[in-house]
């Protein structure tokens, strides 16, 4: 096992007197897709928000590539390396891709009073990192509204690659993405894992997951239930950690085993 | 994975025809509705309407509407209003007069501190409306209301009583900075071409025009600028992702309140600019300068392909909504309908440039 570029130990966090994280060790290495697996209220992104420095957690340490270290805001995070891919995506549809592509970072050109967004190199970029994405654009203007939800997902993926992820957190990804699309982003996130990104894949998408995942942690009510490798664990046996066993089994009798 | 292969468009998607592309940007709408009035006074005016001075009739209020309206457009792209620009054209004004007249400083001060006032006022509200989370339009229909009284108040205490300030353009007489900001420009080039037989004279061999009004100048110049600013820079990025989703923008690093705050001051610096030319021009000014031109300002944006959303718009096209409303206001007087058809043409106008945008803001998002 190489030496992990994130590893977070014993994360607690507690809102007032909710506890929300209580616990939680993970960690991701450089190629690896992470994938960690819990239903809705488990923590998934309390912890995400934890790791992508959105919140300092209230006890426990976070180590990045061997050194400890304590983020102040999402902006630090993303300076030591670490990108996250909220729901939201942080895209503007109104926005053509390259503009979204470089919101916030935009390349320059010239000096003084005639420093201008250099949006050639920009356009070149974006539809080069778009092409290695496997997605082909129509323009580099197209604007961001007539993608498709699988295919701006790729594009705050290719962004959060291009500028120098070493971690990409990915929330929930495929949640709302049709069966073409999904594996569209799936495929997306193979070819990130293989340039050497360590990938930490939020879902409660257990075949998902089982589809690219080197890794599986679940997540239940705030506190790790256990990690496991690829071979190791059935989907099935996933799903029942995820619910916390028993009730589901009860459900799933009465619905005649078809989730 | 993706069936397209690679460097080959989407077999899906059509190529687009010129037409389509032409269709997305922003100002089309403007640029259409200019055609349209040039083609309706054509066939309706009194044909002097377009000679070179009838155009510099026309071309003088849109000019300083345009001012107004090409910085509402940038402040609408960055998702806020500013309702507050017409009053303030009225409190700068009368700033700008008090120090030229009462304190009888030179132009190079007196319009840096009016500038420099109006920046500050226009920072308060960005500062109100980011700090109260407030909408921006409830925030400066106060600044509307205020610095209207204020200037009202203010022009009673310089006067002693008057809500009128003369005597400004003897004030800045002989001023070294007054061409810049007040009379013709390129004067010399008119005087060759009417002394080479190629403008219209008076019977004196004087041009029948002077020169170009410098608000004229100022306008092109400012609707250059300010297009070269959203397209071409930076910060024109942010202004567009500021107001198509500040917190989108602000995840991504853009610096949301300094972009919001700096265009809250620019609307109202452009209200100030508009406030000396015209003052100087006047020579006086008076408290009700400036009256309904925040919502004037706002309907010329909007004219220009503003989305009332905000994320999207363009100078250009506050430019030619600016051009369509000069033409419309002055235009009527060189035709036999009534004047007060001008208001009526108006909201139309606006109604149907809204209707229009949102068609447009669905081409370019692929809503369906």
């Amino acid at each position: 096992m190489t030496v992990p570029i994130i590893h977070m130990e014993n994360i607690k966090k507690h809102y007032g007197n909710v506890i929300a994280l209580n616990g939680v060790t993970f960690d991701v290495a450089a190629g690896e897709c992470h994938c960690l697996l819990g239903d809705n209220g488990a923590g998934k992104s309390t912890f995400i928000k934890t790791m992508s420095g959105v919140h300092k957690p209230t006890e426990g340490s976070i180590t990045l590539e061997g050194k400890p270290m304590s983020f102040n805001s999402p902006r630090d995070a993303m300076e030591a390396g670490i990108a996250t891919v909220f729901q939201d995506l942080a895209m503007i549809p109104l926005m053509s891709v390259t503009r979204n592509f470089f919101m916030g970072r935009e390349p320059v050109k010239g000096r003084g009073l005639f420093k201008r967004f250099d949006i050639d190199k920009a356009n070149e970029i974006t539809m080069a990192e778009m092409r290695k994405m496997g997605i082909n654009l129509r323009g580099p203007d197209q604007a961001v509204g007539t993608l498709s939800g699988g295919e701006r997902q790729t594009v705050a993926i290719a962004r959060a690659v291009y500028f120098g992820a070493k971690v990409l957190i990915l929330d929930e990804p495929t949640s709302a993405l049709g069966v073409r699309q999904t594996s569209n982003v799936l495929a997306t996130i193979n070819r990130v894992r293989k340039q050497g990104i360590g990938v930490v894949f939020i879902s409660h998408n257990v075949r998902h997951a089982m589809a690219v995942g080197d890794r599986f942690t679940v997540l239940n009510r705030g506190q790790t239930l256990g990690t496991a490798r690829k071979g190791e664990i059935s989907a099935s046996d996933l799903q029942d950690l995820m619910a916390g066993g028993q009730e589901l089994a009860e459900l799933e009798g009465s619905l005649g085993g078809t989730i | 994975m993706s069936t397209a292969k690679l460097g080959q468009p989407d077999e899906r998607i059509k190529s687009e025809s010129l037409a389509t592309k032409l269709m997305k940007r922003p100002e089309l709408g403007a640029i259409g509705g200019v055609v349209l009035v040039t083609i309706f006074f054509l066939v309706t005016a009194d044909r002097t309407m377009f000679t070179l001075s009838g155009i510099m009739n026309f071309m003088t209020p849109a000019a300083q509407l345009g001012i107004l309206g090409i910085a509402a457009a940038m402040l609408m792209i960055g998702g806020e209003f500013d309702l507050s620009i017409g009053s303030m054209v009225a409190f700068a004004g009368m700033v700008f007069a008090a120090l030229t007249v009462n304190a009888g400083l030179p132009l190079i001060v007196a319009i840096p501190l009016t500038l420099g006032v109006a920046a500050a006022l226009g920072a308060a509200n960005g500062l109100i409306v980011i700090r109260t989370g407030l909408p921006s339009f409830i925030v400066t229909l106060a600044g509307l209301f205020v610095l209207r009284g204020a200037a009202l108040v203010g022009l009673k205490i310089f006067t002693g009583g008057s809500t009128q300030l003369r005597g400004v353009r003897d004030a800045v007489e002989g001023d070294f900075l007054a061409p810049i900001f007040s009379g013709d420009a390129f004067g010399f080039l008119f005087d060759w071409l009417a002394a080479a037989g190629m403008i219209e004279t008076f019977k004196s061999g004087a041009p029948k025009i002077p020169g170009i009004p410098v608000e004229i100048i100022w306008f092109v110049l400012f609707a250059l600028a300010a297009t070269y600013v959203l397209l071409r820079t930076p910060i024109g990025n942010w202004i567009f992702a500021t107001g198509g989703d500040s917190l989108a923008a602000s995840n991504s690093g853009v610096p949301v309140r300094r972009v919001k705050i700096s265009l809250f001051m620019l609307t109202a610096m452009a209200a100030a600019l508009v406030a000396i030319i015209t003052v100087i021009d006047a020579g006086s000014t008076d408290a009700r300068r400036g009256f309904m031109k925040e919502f004037e300002a706002i309907i010329t944006a909007v004219i220009g392909g503003c989305l009332l959303t905000g994320g999207y718009g363009s100078a250009i096209g506050a430019f030619f909504g600016a051009i369509i409303f000069g033409m419309v206001t002055i235009g009527l007087t060189y035709t036999r309908f009534d004047q007060d058809w001008f208001q009526i043409f108006l909201g139309t106008m606006l109604l149907l440039a809204v209707i229009f945008n949102n068609v447009i803001r669905r081409r370019v998002t692929g809503e369906r």
